[in-house]
């Protein structure tokens, strides 16, 4: 049978990958939404992030101070990349949006292997924070929490920005009528400027945060942001809250998928067999998740446009 | 009446492919049949794949997983083998056509972006379980033991009948693509395109269309697989990768989407833009993604797209 222990600690770790997902998901179902932009290169920014603290960290030996920097950093690289290239592809049709964003994504890998070269960067813990709590003697390593913690005041300062304030209510206007908003005279382009470049600030707050966990690699960012689409397709492109259930729902899957499969498949399947299947069934679990939930639902979860 | 452009430029690079072998033999360097038949084969993946996403409007970003299908089972049937290219080679086909037929049906049911999303998720669903299959090689890939065997018709690990092979079936599937186009089926699929519920309203069933088509391009893209295992005499997950099926688009795009011609046009130049460029610098794609961003921006239609623009220019004047 399954450990609970087991259980609970992968549960853990499934709630702060959620978590991750959910930082980078948030700022590309804005600016989907919102701007109707198919950003592949918000995976880019993530990593970018990553860098970017990790360097300073190492350098500097504040793990602080390197997400301190990173997410200005990202930002006005975000706001730039709007500026000069997106914005000229709002009126365009998603796969001009989708060459050129992947454009973006060969440009930065390969800046990052020219200036930080092929190898990855491990990113040390300042030392308080590489300590376990111990919850029912189970292990809780505090930097995960912090990560936990940090994501949810994430997702409670986005929802009060989006409902309760005046840019919001401007963010949530432009995305169900843009020329009617220009119309009433708010500079409209300035809204989604904003908007991409808090995107861009936490897809950084998320890499620099995955640094200590993964460590930052070329490429990191492609992989997250196929489970970052998946994410935001289930939730229902645009919506806020979308993403929060959706990112915690495949955080969960994924690391569940991971580490039980193997002893469910055995419930019912000779045990070699079991174990060659799982591993296969388990990275192609939330791909099938996503798939039920488009025939069932196509517009999503939680569709942020109703009626 | 004078052969369009678009005639003369596929003439000129058909011509060109021909006499690369003689070139190679010549020169005495054999990385230019190398590089040729990775062009055509690549060529065919843009061929099939502009036949949905030119003509049909269908932009799936995975399309690639359908060369990396058609390919494993080549590798999968050559490591039990199973050589017989008269078994191996429709065992294939067909299994495209049926992960085709099932990723389109799921898909198709959803449309624009979804769509984007959905097939990019489907085909990197089947990267990773190519990195799963321990017992096929998993992420390291699967060398193959021999080339396709067709029992004395032609000898495939015989390079330049492996490139003429590639040529002839090339041409075929621009005969095949041409020929579709313009028959009533196509029709119905560009109809959808620009007007999907107008083609409904005047009693076209576009999904079982849109699906058909769906499946004849996963197909063609299987035969880009098989070539591309016989090619390579390897295959690896890596084929399957989504930034593969970006390389298809690309190819597409630069060429010139939804003319018969352009995907061709693409790959090629794609392929020689990736030589010259990584000839100039380790760091190649530092020049090639802003050169992206500049198509996208500045260059809509593709080469063909600008020789036909500048054609009709001229004839407007005359």
């Amino acid at each position: 049978m399954v450990d609970p222990h087991l259980l609970f600690e992968q549960l853990f770790n499934g709630v702060q990958y959620g978590i991750l997902l959910f930082l980078l998901a948030a700022g590309l179902t804005l600016v989907f939404g919102i701007m109707d932009l198919m950003n592949l290169a918000h995976g880019s920014l993530y990593m970018l992030g990553a860098y970017i603290a990790a360097t300073v960290a190492l350098a500097t030996d504040s793990f602080l101070l390197g997400i301190a920097v990173a997410l200005p950093a990202t930002l006005i690289v975000g706001i730039f990349l709007e500026v000069v290239v997106l914005r000229k592809l709002y009126d365009r049709g998603h796969l001009d949006q989708v060459l050129a964003t992947f454009g973006m994504i060969l440009f930065f890998n390969e800046l990052v292997r020219l200036i930080w070269g092929p190898a990855g960067i491990e990113v040390p813990l300042p030392s308080v924070l590489n300590q376990s709590l111990t919850l029912f003697s189970i292990p809780l390593p505090i930097y995960r929490i912090l990560v936990i913690g940090v994501g949810l005041a994430v997702a409670a300062f986005l929802y009060i920005l989006v409902v309760k304030t005046k840019v919001g209510m401007l963010i949530r206007a432009g995305a169900s009528n843009r020329e009617m908003v220009g119309a009433l005279g708010i500079d409209i382009k300035k809204i989604f400027t904003l908007v991409f470049g808090l995107g861009a600030a936490l897809a950084a707050l998320a890499g620099a945060m995955a640094g200590p966990i993964f460590a930052a690699t070329i490429g990191m960012g492609e992989n997250i942001l196929i489970q970052v689409l998946v994410v935001i397709v289930i939730g229902g492109i645009g919506s806020i809250r979308g993403a929060f259930v959706g990112a915690l729902m495949i955080g969960v899957i994924e690391i569940l998928g991971r580490s039980f499969l193997d002893d469910l498949f055995k419930l019912f399947l000779p045990v070699n067999a079991a174990e060659t299947a799982a591993p296969a069934a388990a990275s192609m679990l939330i791909y099938i998740l996503m798939a039920l939930v488009l025939f069932f639902r196509p517009q999503g979860l939680f569709p942020a446009r109703s009626g | 009446m004078l052969p369009s452009r678009e005639t003369i430029v596929v003439i000129i690079t058909f011509a060109l492919l021909a006499i690369v072998p003689f070139i190679a033999s010549i020169t005495e360097v054999p990385f230019y049949l190398d590089l040729g038949r990775r062009m055509m084969i690549l060529a065919i993946g843009a061929l099939s794949l502009n036949l949905i996403m030119g003509y049909g409007g269908m932009i799936s970003f995975g399309h690639a997983v359908f060369v990396g299908i058609g390919a494993y089972v080549i590798g999968i049937c050559t490591e039990h083998e199973l050589v017989n290219g008269f078994i191996q080679w429709p065992l294939a086909l067909l299994a495209c056509a049926v992960f085709a037929f099932i990723f389109g049906a799921i898909s198709l049911r959803t449309r624009g972006v979804y769509f984007i999303m959905i097939t990019l998720a489907l085909a990197q669903m089947m990267y990773f379980l190519g990195v799963s299959l321990d017992r096929y090689g998993g992420d390291d890939g699967l060398p193959l033991a021999e080339t396709s065997d067709f029992s004395g018709l032609i000898d495939l690990s015989e390079k330049s009948s492996l490139y003429y092979l590639i040529f002839v079936l090339l041409l075929l599937c621009l005969w095949i693509c041409k020929r579709l186009i313009n028959s009533r089926f196509g029709m119905v699929i560009q109809g959808a395109r620009s007007n999907e519920a107008r083609m409904q309203a005047i009693g076209f069933p576009t999904y079982r269309y849109q699906l058909t088509a769906f499946v004849i391009a996963g197909v063609m893209a299987g035969l880009a697989g098989i070539l591309l295992a016989n090619h390579t005499e390897f295959v690896n997950p890596d084929m399957m990768h989504w930034t593969r099926s970006g390389d298809l688009i690309i190819m597409v795009l630069l060429g010139g989407m939804g003319s018969l011609a352009g995907p061709i046009v693409g790959a090629l130049v794609f392929i020689l833009l990736e030589e010259a460029l990584s000839g100039i610098t380790e760091y190649w794609q530092l020049i090639f993604g802003p050169f992206l961003i500049l198509v996208v921006l500045f260059a809509r239609g593709g080469l063909l797209g600008f020789l036909e623009k500048r054609q009709s220019s001229e004839d407007d004047d005359g």
